[in-house]
């Protein structure tokens, strides 16, 4: 059994066909997978329908796809910060499915657990409701909600061992942690790729089990969104 | 004379207690942030998943990996905790959260409350509010009475796109603060910003609304 690829191009080799479902890890362009998404684009992949909670901005995170028109579809809870997506939106491009953020979270997890429906108290009496089953517990409304799964998820940790356990850094765990448990496939790319026993076992966030591939990305680009910052006295 | 934005946010900041865990929106509620009373023990929650939310950083500090749920650069303080999405939601869904002080474009006096989605706009997406009003133990809301075109938002009924039904426990705008009974319904009006009178105030609202003894 060998996990490490040489690069994300290779990584992602056989795994891509159009029309196929993808997750993409981040929130913001905070701990995405730039590398995968890079290859993404290069491998010219079309029709892809993407759960990631955002869309990425103009010219990046998974903004690049849009670019190219390789997305037909994205299932977030927020796409406010990218104009060629609302471009695309109002031409009638692109389709867009809005979840409520922890709702997609849940889906998510759900996805992986194997957990095929939930109930939640999130949307009941909106439009996210709509056409979906309501059940009293305990005298209070929930709307049933279900499981997400991808072909391929695509997710970016801090660090990574050859067995494919991944420790994340700060915020930038997000969704990368419930999307790499809710791939077929996930594929994984991190800043530091070491042999097993150099992580502290105890301190991992996800377990190898749910990673089939991993790459060294190398550098990274680490885009900020929005840099914020106070005077020093 | 009207409530700023900070007298606003002040006033919101009365609503924390010691030991609380709080979720605030982007806006005028980032601003209770900056009120919360000296010796109080507040944790922030973050929904992309942290709890402790620092101030800013210094330049030259920012954090690609250190970010607000408005992908604002933050910093963590020495009791900070950081966790993946579906864990985040769980503490909000789970009702471990105390507070949430959230941003609206519309309350009704049932303690309905729409702030994600205007139709005929383009729609940015509800991120976590709706998860939020639904989870959070108590829900205090924060805006302008009146929109800058000048139309009522405190109503009857929204008629906008709700982001959660009977959520709303406290609303505070710029020239009154109302106590929102969101399950057997009734509205009281119970403070009034310096100046303003409860003519104006009904002059300015749709929802009825009574007037807290001794405030008249």
């Amino acid at each position: 059994m060998n996990k490490v690829f040489p690069d994300a191009a290779s990584a992602l080799d056989g795994l891509l066909f159009d029309g196929m479902t993808l997750m993409a890890g981040g929130f913001g362009l905070c701990g995405v997978p730039e590398h995968l998404i890079e290859a993404l684009k290069a491998s010219g992949t079309k029709n892809l329908t993407i759960i990631s909670n955002n869309a990425g901005v103009d010219g990046d995170g998974l903004g690049v796809l849009l670019e190219t028109r390789q997305i037909a579809k994205m299932v977030s809870s927020y796409v406010g910060e990218n104009k060629l997506f609302e471009k695309q939106y109002l031409d009638g491009d692109l389709e867009l499915e809005f979840n409520p953020q922890g709702t997609l979270a849940e889906r998510i997890r759900a996805g992986g657990a194997g957990i095929p429906a939930f109930f939640t108290k999130t949307g009941v009496g909106t439009l996210v409701a709509e056409g979906k089953e309501i059940r009293d517990f305990d005298g209070e409304d929930y709307v049933m909600e279900s499981w997400l799964r991808s072909d391929v998820s695509i997710v970016k940790a801090w660090k990574g061992d050859t067995e494919g356990n991944l420790i994340f850094r700060k915020t930038a765990r997000n969704f990368n942690a419930p999307m790499a448990t809710a791939g077929k496939i996930t594929v994984a790319e991190v800043e530091e790729l070491v042999e097993p026993g150099e992580l502290q076992a105890d301190e991992i966030h996800c377990a190898g089990i749910f990673v089939q591939r991993i790459i060294d990305g190398g550098s990274y680009r680490k885009v900020i969104e929005k840099r914020t910052t106070r005077p020093r006295s | 004379m009207a409530w700023t934005r900070d007298e606003m946010a002040a006033r919101a900041a009365k609503e924390l207690s010691d030991g609380f865990y709080v979720n605030l929106g982007i806006g005028i509620p980032t601003l209770v942030a900056n009120y919360i009373p000296e010796g109080m023990h507040v944790t922030l929650h973050s929904e992309n998943g942290m709890l402790g939310i620092g101030p800013f950083p210094y330049e030259g500090e920012e954090d690609p990996d250190l970010i607000n749920a408005g992908k604002q650069t933050v910093t963590e303080l020495p009791h900070s905790s950081y966790f993946d999405s579906a864990a985040s939601f769980g503490m909000i869904r789970g009702g471990h959260i105390n507070l949430a002080i959230l941003g609206a474009m519309q309350v009704a006096e049932n303690g309905d409350l729409a702030n994600w989605m205007i139709p005929g706009k383009l729609v940015k997406g509800m991120g976590g509010a709706m998860d939020l009003v639904a989870g959070v133990q108590r829900v205090v809301v924060v805006m302008d009475h009146n929109s800058k075109a000048g139309d009522v938002k405190f109503l009857k009924a929204c008629d906008l796109p709700l982001t959660g039904t009977h959520v709303v426990d406290l609303l505070i705008t710029d020239i009154g603060v109302f106590d929102i009974d969101k399950k057997n319904g009734g509205v009281t009006l119970i403070e009034i910003a310096p100046g303003v009178t409860v003519d104006e105030i009904r002059e300015r609202t749709e929802a009825s609304f009574e007037v807290a003894p001794g405030l008249a």
